[in-house]
């Protein structure tokens, strides 16, 4: 691992987040600090949109751990980004659930969209596009996270949809992109379908 | 205590034991990586699963736990097969390279495959490759045989107390590193290449020059420390290729500093082989007979005006022999105090780690006066650092303000701190007087000062004030950076009643009282103020000493030579020959025999028996080999005075280079460059070093 070009020389939280942090610190034990690394690193992460080495020493140095424990956690866990992303990270679901449900597709799409391959940052900083393990979401497959929000029930069309929408500036609908309502059944209701209750009332 | 049953034996243990620890004492062998007795315990190469009646699966004995009733099964068909299916797994990612390995025939992994391990390979996948790291000049590493054991991360955060390693990346993509900017400088890296259950951590220096099986093993002590680490000295032919610790429960664990480690190739260079005689100040190469020849015509001629210093690494036979020498010539003036520290050789006591190495982890209250045991003493200071990793340890230190690897209180570097705790002015003096097991260790650094007998009194008083000496306890240490030291004040290498001491023997020199000065490897001495007097260097190396000399008589260094050294704790300890001095050099104390004979004066002894029998006359520390031999409180010691000015000081600048074999190295040089004097594991290299 060597420090690459775009490791900053410092980092600090500003108030509001540095007032974020020691709430979570607060929330441990004394002597337990530690444990407050993640949550630390999900706010450093929330104020830069990535967290760099710089990041990770004023976190190790606040918690009193050694910088390498830190980055032991940080680059464990994939949801960390560990090189800069674009205002909007796009993380698409390839697993076999979305991939079985058109990922491909939507693959196609994304990368059509926004003009670059997995992994990589559109030219004007806006969108990064990753390709990510299963998040979760599979009974609405195939999916994509952007920043916080799952996009649900992808075609072709619909992510191509979304992600103009984003390039437009505005905020596109997040959950399900067919007009379903969460993961109800998508082709309509295929039990219940009447209401009967003790009695025979409907 | 839970009772169980391995492989139908039964065993009673402490409760927390874990399966693995039983089977051990019942003598019962399960194959594992990742385990190790002094580490933490990881549970992540599974290599040691056993079956246990009632559970479902097999289980990982190094981290389950004893239970009472359990029955345990380490050989039935199942549990070879899990550990046939864990092994395929190792070697999924782990090259064939063994022909070429270093670690290739004292390898954990090629062992356990000769076991476990299939003759196939069902993979069809390529194996991953991963880039090797920096680890500076001692480690060599390939990390693409590395199997993820983390014993390297778990020993340099835990032993070592420099947390610069960690396992980045998950899954497939996990890789051991270090982190960026931070070295791998801890004064104990060399035992990582121990740890390494596979080759991907080496020995750096030696590597792709031996087999392990080729070499000869020879058990031996160290002599770069005070401590008198157990060592086996591998050689090959009069070559020798590497030191490793031995186990010494006591002493060093299993240890060993890295100059201990590495420093062996400066036994290969700047050797002095034959005698030397000055000739129109130059010197030139002589028989032993010339050199002996020069030096009893100018003993001859100064009579009583000669004198001895002996240095850091002279063992006791040749002190003895000089000892004997120089009392036949008429004169006492001896001294194995070369850094001119006060110590007091008439109270045994007062020079010894009296709670012996192994005893400081019972301590409760620790005070450090000007002294840097992680720069004088690594191993030492990693059981500070275990005792303070237990919890309920105080620590507190008077001298310089670094990185000990442990937390202390600085109380501030100047002398008049000892003076107010001796007094009971200071806040820590409570907090020995309240401890049960207090402790203080005072370093060479505060007595090699000027007030340094000033200093040792106060620590004296200290002791008596604070009851740091108890039933069954001794808390004052002294701690020594010399391996000759204890050695040279137990048989009495200290000048006789009115006579000079170091600072006055080369006073002495420099005025032309002193018309004779042998020194025995002594080369901190200030050669310059030696004056017109006649120098006698014997020693191993050219170093400073033997730059002034006008006879240079070649000695045998440790490895060369069966001889004992007492170690800090009053530890007699013997060396072994492991090879044979280089050219004509002989061993010392035979030198000191021959020269005896030529000026007249043969010493009683013909063999290294009777110069032992001789050692054991002048203090039963010698006879009593490989035990401590404890010393009584006794009488007072040190000096009532002022102290000095000036901060109170390690007198260690430079870890890596610090007597003649260690200047001598390559390798201590190359450490130098890279890591500075040691201790600065945090320090930031700059660019975009890898």
């Amino acid at each position: 691992m060597s420090n690459h070009s775009y490791e900053p020389e410092s980092f600090a939280f500003t108030p509001e987040y540095l007032e974020k942090a020691k709430a979570f610190i607060a929330k441990y034990p004394a002597g337990r600090q530690q444990s407050a690394v993640m949550p630390l690193l999900d706010l450093a992460q929330r104020q830069e949109g990535w967290l760099s080495r710089a990041a990770m020493e004023v976190i190790a140095e606040m918690l009193d751990m050694a910088p390498i424990r830190v980055e032991e956690v940080a680059t464990f866990y994939t949801m960390y980004n560990r090189k800069p992303v674009g205002k909007f990270h796009v993380q698409v679901c390839t697993n076999l659930p979305c991939m079985l449900r058109g990922s491909d597709d939507v693959v196609a799409a994304a990368k059509a969209a926004l003009g670059v391959e997995f992994g990589d940052m559109t030219d004007d900083g806006t969108f990064t596009l990753s390709e990510v393990e299963c998040l979760g979401a599979c009974v609405n497959a195939p999916m994509m996270q952007i920043n916080d929000d799952y996009y649900e029930d992808l075609t072709a069309e619909s992510t191509k949809a979304v992600l103009e929408a984003f390039k437009r500036g505005e905020m596109p609908k997040p959950g399900p992109q067919n007009g379903r309502q969460f993961s109800c059944p998508a082709g309509g209701a295929t039990s219940l379908t009447e209401l009967k209750f003790e009695g025979g009332k409907a | 205590m839970p009772k169980l049953t391995i492989d139908g034996r039964e065993i009673e243990v402490e409760a927390g034991t874990t399966i693995i620890q039983a089977a051990d004492l019942l003598g019962i062998e399960i194959p594992r990586f990742c385990y190790h007795e002094r580490l933490a315990i990881a549970g992540n190469c599974r290599m040691c699963l056993v079956e246990v009646e009632k559970m479902p699966k097999p289980a990982a004995s190094c981290a389950m736990p004893v239970g009472e009733g359990m029955v345990v099964k380490t050989n039935t068909p199942a549990v070879r097969k899990a550990r046939q299916g864990v092994m395929e797994f190792l070697l999924l990612n782990h090259p064939l390279d063994c022909p070429i390995c270093d670690q290739g025939g004292e390898c954990d992994l090629q062992d356990q495959a000769m076991a476990y391990g299939s003759d196939k390979n069902r993979c069809k996948e390529g194996k991953r490759a991963v880039p090797d790291k920096d680890y500076g000049p001692l480690v060599q590493t390939m990390m693409t045989r590395c199997i993820q054991c983390t014993r390297c991360v778990r020993f340099i955060s835990e032993v070592a107390g420099t947390p610069v390693l960690g396992g980045l990346g998950r899954g497939e993509h996990l890789e051991i590193g270090r982190y960026v900017g931070a070295a791998v400088s801890s004064e104990l890296s060399g035992n990582l290449i121990d740890l390494c259950p596979v080759g991907a951590l080496t020995n750096k220096p030696a590597s792709y020059t031996y087999r392990s099986w080729e070499l000869k093993k020879t058990e031996s002590i160290d002599a770069m420390d005070a401590l008198g680490s157990n060592i086996r000295v591998d050689t090959r032919g009069n070559e020798v290729i590497r030191i490793l610790p031995r186990v010494a429960e006591d002493v060093n664990e299993e240890w060993l500093s890295d100059r201990s480690r590495f420093a062996c190739d400066g036994l290969k260079r700047q050797r002095l082989d034959k005698p030397y005689v000055k000739k129109d100040g130059k010197l030139v190469p002589a028989t032993w007979n010339e050199a002996f020849a020069a030096i009893a015509a100018k003993v001859k001629a100064a009579g009583a005006k000669v004198a001895a210093i002996a240095g850091d690494q002279a063992d006791a036979e040749t002190m003895v022999a000089y000892k004997d020498l120089l009392a036949a010539l008429g004169s006492q003036a001896i001294d194995c105090r070369q850094d001119g520290a006060k110590l007091d050789a008439s109270v045994r006591a007062s020079y010894l780690f009296n709670s012996t190495a192994a005893g400081i982890e019972e301590a409760d209250a620790l005070l450090i006066i000007g002294s840097n045991p992680r720069k004088e003493n690594p191993v030492l200071n990693a059981r500070i650092r275990k005792r303070w990793q237990k919890g309920g340890f105080k620590v507190a230190r008077i001298g310089h303000k670094g990185d000990l690897t442990y937390k202390y209180e600085h109380l501030g570097d100047d002398a008049g701190v000892l003076k107010a705790i001796a007094e009971g002015k200071h806040p820590f003096f409570e907090v020995l007087k309240t401890a049960k097991k207090p402790a203080l260790i005072i370093g060479q650094g505060a007595l090699s000062r000027a007030d340094g007998a000033v200093l040792l009194g106060l620590a004296r008083k200290l002791a008596d004030a604070a009851g740091l000496v108890r039933d069954g306890w001794n808390g004052f240490n002294v701690l020594h950076t010399a391996a000759a030291r204890v050695g040279g004040l137990d048989l009495g290498f200290v000048p006789g009643q009115g006579w000079r001491d170091v600072d006055h023997i080369v006073d002495g020199a420099h005025k032309g009282d002193v018309q004779v000065v042998f020194l025995i490897g002594a080369d901190e001495v200030d050669m310059k103020a030696l004056g017109e007097a006649f120098v006698v260097y014997q020693g191993s190396h050219g170093d400073a000493g033997a730059h002034r000399a006008d006879v240079i008589l070649p000695g045998a260094a440790y490895t060369e030579k069966s001889a004992t050294f007492v170690n800090l704790e009053g530890r007699a300890q013997q060396t072994r020959l492991a090879v044979f001095p280089p050219g004509e050099a002989k061993e010392d104390w035979r030198i000191v025999r021959a020269l005896s004979e030529v000026l007249g004066k043969a010493l009683p002894y013909d063999s290294l028996r009777a110069v032992r029998e001789r050692l054991a006359k002048a203090s039963p520390v010698f006879a009593a080999i490989g035990s401590v031999t404890p010393a009584a409180w006794g009488a007072a010691f040190g000096a009532e005075g002022s102290l000095g000015d000036g901060a109170l000081v390690s007198n260690i600048d430079n870890f890596y280079q610090t007597d003649p074999i260690s200047r001598a190295s390559k390798t201590m040089a190359e450490c130098t460059a890279a890591f500075g004097g040691g201790c600065n594991h945090k320090h930031k290299k700059t660019g975009t070093h890898g």
